[in-house]
């Protein structure tokens, strides 16, 4: 392999002019259901190695799989934010060996998958094309002891089984992506659909959320796909857009180099920032997929269907387009953070109460990232309205907010308890005139136009207030004396 | 004593069940030494099972319709705490942690197990003797095969040893054995009995069913065994009516076609004649007999070989080693599985694994899996035409009485060629059934196979009584 004499090349440089990233990416989330796909074993994260098993999850002889209801509600909520078609489908048998899969082969849909032909929106309104979003069971997990936990130096391994069994999705993606960026945001916004349609809790950490990256690169203004490599073990988005960024360029090296892409599976290593050759199309498994005869068809009614879309909640693109519309001056990606940060009802209602937009999202993006607690939309408005009013500093709106979101309340009284009164206008010139006399030398300064010294004076006005003071106000009142 | 009589009396307190499992338990003893029926004979288990129903029947309570009712089970059906080895050296030792659900219906209806019988590996063949265990006799020359693959529950009610067996019949595995070994079969409807509990072997083709001495045994066995299952997603969901109601009603009326495709070429000609006298006994208590044509059936034992063997490839992957049974160690995992299973798979389980996997694999599954699919199609339909016109199809059940031990073992072609006749109706997911009907010119039991349409078990059994009483 070539790619391991190469240099690493600047993580971030700016992307060849003469070379377009092209990505398309399959997301597996595991469906929160209460229990296995197939079986009544919990679907729970973590627990002692094989405690979350039974005679179908553990693939023993004689065992059957039996579907579960509700991971198939959960699919057609995916399907529809995903804006797919809803199509009768079949299980399939994906056969290959691997001491993790119970049965040796997984249970998954192949030519007849639930969900087809949707679309994923990002927040800068390009649409991204869904191919297909099925169901399939995960397998366990495999821990290699010795060898530091890699496969070939390995003493021994031990199987878990506890995942074996719980309900995914797969979300297939078209390879429509552009840029690492827009990998990220995709990935992000697919993770805010699932999250919100109850379908997922989109840990990536966990493994709750799995990402298979394609990539391949073409020559600026080609409409050919080039050949391609999927990328596996991303972890995090910051993984995927680093792992993106280092594919494409490590293609791109080496087709200017004159060497052609081989069709792969590669590894990204987190820890050296590379993508290492996993196989090669060759040595791809044959999968002998065919219907799963122990299951039937699945056919839901149109009525099922219906009665889950008029249930299904307000969509993060539709949230975000309302907030816009609220907003409409707020930069798009604090109206998409505030709607990742599921703040953006009580920006609404906070707006709609009289708050002014711009400082009511300034608040949620900058102080609010730790969650608005007992923060009411009534009293974010009201806190809004105090600091346009002059009867607050934004230093002490901060804090005022943060009594708030810990413990409610009015904003009024929070301000009060913190001592936080304004300042009567000549309790604050008689303030400033004192200051001025004690410092004359840095009061001439500021006079022969040093403005650094505009800090200084405002310091010794807050320092004096303890913070009461509008900083503003404090300013205006020195450039009027200077004359 | 039949089940039905022996039900009656310990349910009555005429006779205790524990007498009853311990003549039976003699008989085992004395006799299977030289017809190796069992795997494993489950006699303190079996005792302590009869000491309860008694103890119910002693407080008042009915301990249900097969109480005291010794049964065989194949070794293929599971068996919670009971080795359960599909007669494979690679499932050797392994003791499931639940049971079948047959095996939870025989147990509430007061039935006792005694045993767990021989069978070809996985359910693969149709002597029993491709057994990892060594071949079970005929007990009525024991010179000869028992027929398979449920041999050895067919032989345990031949022989004595039990009143009741279950076995299962994926192309012909009940009914051939019991043809062979003179007594009743039933292969039920796919659907009308769970599969949960059954080791799989083709699971689209898979059904259990009773093997017994009389038609009315069977029927009291299958009214017990079938219903509905949420455990098995193909489980027919609504419940069927019982089939002992009904025994007595008849033929008369009937339309009863002889099946062609089945019933002509390749038949040995004392076969063909028995089941000409069953055909007189059917006409003469009343039914109406035509000659009836299925054409597609012909290609059912080629559609069978593809079909079966692709879903077994799937099924028995998971004897890796990995998780129970037998493991052979190797320097990678992937080295471990390829020794365990060159280890603990007879020669005809490997054959079939690679055919299936043959026929599942890129560039081949249009050609072969595809295309026995398709004829599979075509079966199911000629066979829906041909019951616009009749209501029950006879045929033989096997196309010769019971062979010798060897002859057929070096010749897979002329082993498969045992299950012409029963195969088309696993492929159709219908109910059939073989009766035991004389014997041929070597004395050896010949069987007829009764075929219905898909929960026609009611008129099936009415069928099979009638040729039972004209015997």
């Amino acid at each position: 392999m070539s790619d391991e004499a190469q240099t690493i090349p600047g993580l971030g440089a700016p992307a060849d002019t003469e070379w377009e990233t092209v990505v398309g990416l399959e997301v597996h989330a595991e469906l929160a259901t209460a229990t296995k796909l197939f079986s009544a074993s919990p679907n729970r994260f973590g627990g002692e190695p094989n405690t979350h098993i039974d005679p179908v999850s553990l693939g023993l002889p004689g065992s059957l799989p039996v579907l579960n209801e509700k991971a198939v509600e959960l699919a057609i909520r995916v399907g529809l934010a995903l804006n797919c078609r809803i199509q009768p489908s079949v299980f399939a048998r994906k056969n290959y060996f691997y001491p993790d899969m119970p049965k040796d082969f997984q249970i998954s849909q192949y030519d007849q998958p639930i969900n087809v032909d949707g679309w994923l929106e990002l927040p800068s309104g390009k649409r991204v094309g869904i191919e297909r979003a099925h169901l399939e069971e995960d397998t366990g997990k495999t821990v290699h002891i010795g060898g530091g936990g890699r496969i070939h130096e390995a003493g021994y391994s031990l199987v878990d089984y506890n995942r074996a069994g719980v309900p995914l999705i797969e979300i297939v993606g078209h390879p429509e992506l552009r840029s690492a960026e827009e990998a990220r945001q995709y990935v992000s916004e697919l993770r805010s659909i699932l999250v919100a349609v109850g379908a997922s809790d989109g840990k990536m950490e966990e493994g709750s959320l799995r990402v298979d990256c394609n990539v391949s690169v073409r020559p600026v203004g080609s409409d050919r796909l080039g050949t391609r490599c999927e990328i596996k073990n991303v972890n995090s988005l910051r993984s995927l857009g680093r792992a993106v960024e280092y594919e494409a360029r490590r293609q791109i090296d080496q087709l200017t180099s004159g060497q052609a892409i081989e069709q792969q599976t590669r590894h990204w290593n987190e820890d050296d920032g590379r993508t290492h050759a996993l196989r090669s199309k060759e040595e791809d498994y044959d999968y002998r997929y065919f219907p799963e005869p122990d299951l039937l068809p699945l056919n839901p009614s149109t009525e099922w269907v219906e009665q889950i879309r008029q249930a299904l909640p307000a969509l993060p693109r539709d949230r975000r387009l309302r907030l816009t519309a609220a907003a409409p001056s707020v930069d798009i990606d604090h109206i998409a953070l505030a709607v990742e940060r599921s703040m953006d009802e009580l920006a609404l209602a906070a707006i709609s109460g009289g708050g002014a937009a711009e400082r009511v999202m300034t608040h949620i993006v900058q102080n609010l990232a730790d969650g608005s607690g007992q923060l009411t939309s009534e009293a974010l408005a009201e806190l809004v309205g105090m600091e346009q009013a002059g009867e607050l500093t934004a230093t002490q709106a901060k804090k005022v907010l943060a009594v708030l979101v810990e413990g409610g309340g009015s904003p009024q009284d929070a301000a009060q308890t913190l001592g936080f009164e304004a300042m009567d206008t000549g309790e604050l010139e008689s303030l400033v005139d004192s200051l001025i006399a004690e410092h004359a030398e840095e009061w001439s300064r500021f006079c022969d136009g040093d403005g650094k010294l505009t800090g200084f004076f405002v310091g010794q006005v807050m320092k004096a207030t303890q913070g009461r003071a509008d900083g503003k106000a404090v300013t205006q009142l020195l450039n009027s004396r200077r004359g | 004593m039949t089940a039905v009589e022996i039900a009656a009396a310990v349910r009555s307190g005429q006779r205790s069940a524990r007498s009853v499992v311990d003549e039976h338990l003699d008989v085992i003893a004395g006799g299977d030494a030289d017809i190796h029926a069992f795997n494993l004979v489950a006699a303190a288990q079996a005792r302590a099972r009869a000491d309860e129903i008694d103890g119910a029947v002693a407080s008042g309570r009915d301990p249900g319709p097969l109480a005291g009712v010794p049964v065989a089970l194949k070794d293929n059906l599971c068996t919670r705490g009971l080795a359960t080895t599909c007669s494979s050296r690679i499932l050797e030792g392994w003791a499931p942690p639940y049971d079948a659900t047959v095996v939870e219906q025989l147990h509430n209806a007061g039935a006792v197990v005694v045993g767990k019988t021989n069978m070809d590996e996985f359910a693969m063949g149709s002597s029993t003797e491709n057994s990892g265990f060594g071949p079970t006799c005929n007990p009525c020359d024991t010179s000869r095969v028992p027929g398979g693959s449920s041999g050895g529950s067919a032989a345990a009610v031949a022989a004595g040893f039990a009143p009741v067996a279950l076995g299962s019949d994926t192309g012909g595995s009940i009914r051939q054995p019991a043809a062979l070994c003179g007594v009743v079969g039933v292969k039920p409807t796919y659907g009308l009995v769970s599969r949960y509990g059954l080791v799989a072997f083709a699971s689209s083709l898979d059904q259990i069913g009773p093997f017994t001495t009389t038609v009315a045994d069977a029927a009291a066995v299958l009214d017990v065994i079938s219903g509905p299952d949420a455990r098995d997603s193909t489980s027919i969901s609504e419940p069927q009516p019982p089939v002992s109601h009904t025994l007595a009603d008849g033929v008369d009326g009937l339309r009863v076609g002889v099946l062609a495709e089945l019933s002509g070429n390749g038949i040995a000609p004392d076969v063909a004649a028995q089941l000409q006298a069953a055909v007189r006994a059917l006409e003469s208590a009343g039914a109406s007999v035509a000659e009836a044509s299925a054409p597609a059936a012909v290609y059912g034992l080629s559609a069978y070989y593809l079909i079966a063997p692709a879903e077994a490839s799937s099924n028995l992957a998971r004897y890796d080693g990995v998780r129970y049974g037998l493991r052979v160690d190797g320097p990678s995992t992937p080295d471990m599985n390829t020794a365990t299973r060159s280890a603990g798979f007879g020669d005809e389980v490997k054959r079939r694994i690679m055919i299936g996997t043959y026929a599942l694999s890129a560039g081949y599954y249009d050609a072969y899996y595809g295309k026995a699919q398709k004829v599979r199609t075509l079966i199911i339909n000629d066979f829906a035409s041909v019951w616009e016109q009749f209501d029950l199809l006879v045929s033989p059940t096997s196309p010769t009485t019971a062979f010798p031990l060897g002859e057929r073992t070096a010749d897979p072609m002329a082993m498969y060629m045992s299950d012409v006749c029963t195969v088309p109706v696993n492929l159709t997911g219908q109910a059939a059934m073989s009766v035991p009907y004389g014997v041929g010119d070597d004395g050896l039991p010949v069987g007829v196979q009764i075929m219905a349409p898909a929960l026609g078990e009611p008129v099936m059994f009415r069928a099979a009584a009638v040729l039972e009483a004209s015997l």
